[in-house]
């Protein structure tokens, strides 16, 4: 265990910057989100919640895969490359961490998505407990203990101290680089921290949500429910939740047409899109009721019913504070279990 | 000629409509009256038809500078279409100005089937103008540059 | 509150209407959802207080198609958007029964949260027939208080105005909220200079995640397809691949909508990301009236829109640029 004086944070990360690309929360035009750090960027790290989750750095939002560029008569095929530098990912919080551990399950089983795969074995994540979580927060639903998140680092930020306790082999070695900075520690104060966060978790509304009845089996008894019909209506069929998730893993690919060539790239997909895996014969979702629908099957049944019952929700709740028409995975978990009402 | 401008050469389009300026362009050529090369003519039936997107798009691919020409107000073939084009890309201008692109990229030109001298002098200038404005960084897609 | 409840019911068992449109309550205190009642049993999850934002006009699209009347609720800044889809044949008016319900400023739970105040347990002072003008918010981490007006949407502090532009029946008290002139920020904008304001829009769009909600939850938006949901569009709408694409989207919905836009707010309410995004439609409706006079979409649904109208005198677009 290590500390660093929270004056001095700069400093840590000027040394990581200098060898490796650094992403941390970064305030921009009023808003959080994860971005490289630079000399000017103004690092946020008290905000709870970036607005995108993390997952930016291991899975982009879009990334190129490969141009094709006319050459003569014949046709040049340029693939991108992999990364293959090390990086930072620094301030996760658990659930964020968690949400990894969701599309690793996706990405590096059999086939193996390269880029993502490269993308994990290069980058070294520090987690960072949240102090103060927030009424939106349910990571305690599916396991994530947000006082600690389980990362190649994990971090306290404690009064004027940040708590530094590398957990892998690769924290050791970040460790390594910026140990200059750091001074020894005693676990006592983040004992006591730990303990504070629990209590909090515990006085959270959502925490002690119960999803009973939502596993891999519960397939057509959920997907035959009328109550479906009702809860979608007010959805916008915009992709916010979606596009917030940690673990939203489904991607389209399409090309563009650059006038001397044509660059192959994916993007993130949103199941709420009316054209989310539109086939050649057409769409096999045709109602907003079946998009709206597949979302939530897909974290709370499908998934668990391919993956030993673990969840594709983290419970980082950047849904319930972002959907536009203030829906979200907690209110349908709470419809099904007709817990309607206030509070 | 500086060897600056030898090294830029901008790409500009030409939005120009069936009925007057198009033949306007065709008057200048059988006159023999020069215009850079730099412009390329698109056709279109009316300056009407003429959607924003249209104007966003050939920035995106690379141009410059795009100018529209249509009837003189009054003259449309369609009787009004140059009037509707007219607020359009008046909005679409400003806006452009708003989001800071430089506003002597665009340009709105009324050129008749028999102003052959006023196409050509009126492309000249815009040329002119573009060569002192530089390459379009503001507005472009970074694909098409590569 | 009570009120407009009571009259929900009423109309349903007389049956003047077949289903209210309004809002349920949340399982938070901000977070109402629009919803449908069918049943006088189901009205009591009927709720309206100042987090029921949401501008309930598009929905009466698809409640358009559904059998019977529908008794919608709408605010005074919502009955523009009504009318303006009224003029574009894309609801029924014989299918609405609109109740213009009194509107004393929407809450922002994002400007809330902005001033530190997390764990939100409880919330004092939202009600529609509070006098109050401080919130009381009880969190986990202590009690907190907020003034109303500082925790109000951007729309509200440049309201249209408390008068209802169309309504079968009026219910509740409305109140004067605007303190700022609606297009001072656009003014702001337009007196930098091209590289201060290309470094504005760029630091805002570069935010944008490309999530639609803007263009879904925009009254002015009713397109059955919308030109970013085609395939054939290379520009696809799922994501900013380029920082061209931003501006594209963000610059042609804007366009698209200009002098349809009644200027509801909706788009900057819902922007997960914060995005002015309203700048774009002000800076519309600016040039609109500076240019061929003063124009409210929505006002009424007989007047011609701005860009299907024209004059001989109109200026030309060299004005650009040239103006102070």
């Amino acid at each position: 265990m290590f500390k660093i004086a929270k004056e001095n944070l700069a400093a840590l990360f000027r040394m990581i910057a200098k060898n490796q690309e650094l992403y941390l929360p970064v305030r921009t035009a009023g808003q959080v989100n994860f971005a490289a750090w630079s000399e000017d960027a103004k690092v946020d790290l008290d905000t709870l919640k970036s607005v995108k989750s993390p997952k930016d750095a291991f899975f982009p939002q879009s990334e190129g895969l490969y141009t094709v560029k006319k050459e003569g008569k014949k046709m040049k095929v340029e693939p991108e490359n992999l990364k293959d530098q090390p990086f930072v990912v620094f301030g996760m919080k658990a659930c964020d961490v968690k949400g990894l551990e969701v599309l690793d399950r996706v990405f590096l089983s059999d086939p193996v998505d390269t880029f993502y795969a490269a993308r994990r074995d290069h980058g070294t994540v520090v987690a960072l407990a949240c102090h103060e979580p927030e009424e939106t927060c349910f990571c305690k639903v599916f396991g994530v203990d947000a006082a600690e998140g389980a990362a190649d680092v994990a971090a306290w930020m404690i009064e004027d101290e940040l708590y530094w306790k590398p957990l892998t082999e690769k924290g050791d070695l970040l460790t390594e680089t910026v140990k200059e900075l750091l001074s020894e520690a005693d676990e006592g104060k983040v004992e006591e921290e730990k303990e504070a966060i629990h209590r909090i978790t515990e006085r959270l509304p959502y925490m002690n949500l119960s999803l009973e009845g939502w596993n891999g089996d519960a397939l057509s008894e959920k997907f035959d429910d009328p109550r479906w019909e009702e809860l979608y209506k007010p959805c916008l069929a915009c992709g916010t939740c979606t596009f917030v998730c940690p673990t939203c893993q489904c991607y389209d690919i399409k090309d563009y047409d650059t006038g001397r060539g044509v660059s192959r790239y994916r993007c993130w997909d949103s199941c709420m899109y009316s054209d989310f895996t539109m086939m050649a014969h057409g769409n096999n979702r045709t109602s907003q009721m079946q998009r709206f629908r597949q979302r939530f099957m897909h974290k709370l049944v499908y998934y668990p019913a391919n993956n030993d019952g673990m969840y594709s929700c983290v419970g980082c709740g950047r849904c319930v504070e972002k959907c536009p028409a203030a829906l979200n995975i907690v209110k349908v978990v709470k419809a099904f279990q007709n817990q309607g009402g206030e509070n | 000629m500086s060897i600056e401008k030898k090294e830029f050469r901008p790409k500009i389009v030409a939005f120009c409509c069936n009925w007057c300026s198009y033949a306007g362009a065709d008057l200048a050529g059988s006159s023999r009256l020069g215009y850079p090369a730099d412009v390329k003519i698109i056709r279109v039936p009316c300056s009407c038809r003429v959607n924003p997107m249209f104007i966003l798009r050939a920035f995106e691919k690379g141009a410059d500078g795009v100018i529209m020409c249509g009837c003189h107000p009054g003259d449309c073939h369609y009787s009004t279409g140059n009037y509707y084009a007219r607020r359009r890309m008046t909005l679409l201008f400003s806006m452009l100005d708003y989001i800071g692109v430089e506003n002597g990229r665009t340009r709105v030109e009324w050129v008749s089937a028999a102003e052959g001298v006023k196409f050509s002098d009126t492309m000249n200038e815009f040329v002119e103008k573009i060569y002192s404005l530089g390459e379009n960084v503001r507005l472009g897609d970074l694909r098409c540059r590569s | 509150m009570q009120e407009l409840k009571d009259r929900a019911r009423e109309l349903l068992a007389d049956g003047t209407v077949k289903r209210v449109l309004g809002w349920k309550i949340g399982d938070l205190p901000y977070n109402p959802e629009p919803a449908y009642f069918e049943t006088e049993e189901s009205l009591k999850d009927f709720v309206y207080n100042g987090f029921c934002g949401a501008n309930l006009s598009k929905y009466m699209i698809e409640a358009s198609k559904l059998d019977g009347k529908t008794m919608v609720c709408l605010k005074p800044c919502d009955t523009y958007s009504f009318n303006q889809l009224m003029k574009e044949h894309r609801v029924d008016r014989e299918k609405a029964y609109i109740a213009g319900v009194g509107c004393k400023g929407k809450l922002d739970i994002e400007k809330i949260r902005k001033q530190g105040i997390k764990a939100i347990e409880r919330i004092e002072g939202a009600g529609i027939c509070d006098e109050a003008e401080t919130l009381k918010i009880q969190t986990v981490y202590g009690e907190k208080t907020c003034a109303y007006a500082d925790a109000m949407l951007e729309r509200c502090h440049v309201c249209k105005g408390k008068e209802h532009k169309i309504y079968d029946e009026l219910i509740g008290e409305s109140k004067e909220t605007a303190d700022a002139d609606r297009f001072d920020e656009v003014a702001a904008i337009e007196a930098m200079s091209p590289e201060e304001k290309f470094a504005f829009f760029q630091k805002e769009l570069s935010k944008c995640i490309r999530c639609n909600a803007c263009r879904n939850v925009c009254p002015a938006c009713s397109c059955r397809k919308c030109v970013f949901d085609s395939t054939k569009f290379d520009s696809s709408q799922k994501a900013n691949v380029d920082s061209f694409e931003e501006k594209m989207f963000h610059i042609i919905r804007a366009f698209h909508v200009a002098g349809r836009c009644t200027d509801c707010g909706e788009c900057s309410r819902v922007c997960p990301q914060g995005i002015p995004l309203h700048l774009f439609n002000r800076k519309f409706i600016k040039d609109i009236n500076e240019l061929y006079g003063e124009y409210q979409a929505g006002e009424d649904t007989g007047a011609k829109a701005p860009l299907t109208d024209y004059t001989f005198e109109d200026a030309e677009p060299s004005i650009v640029g040239k103006r102070g």
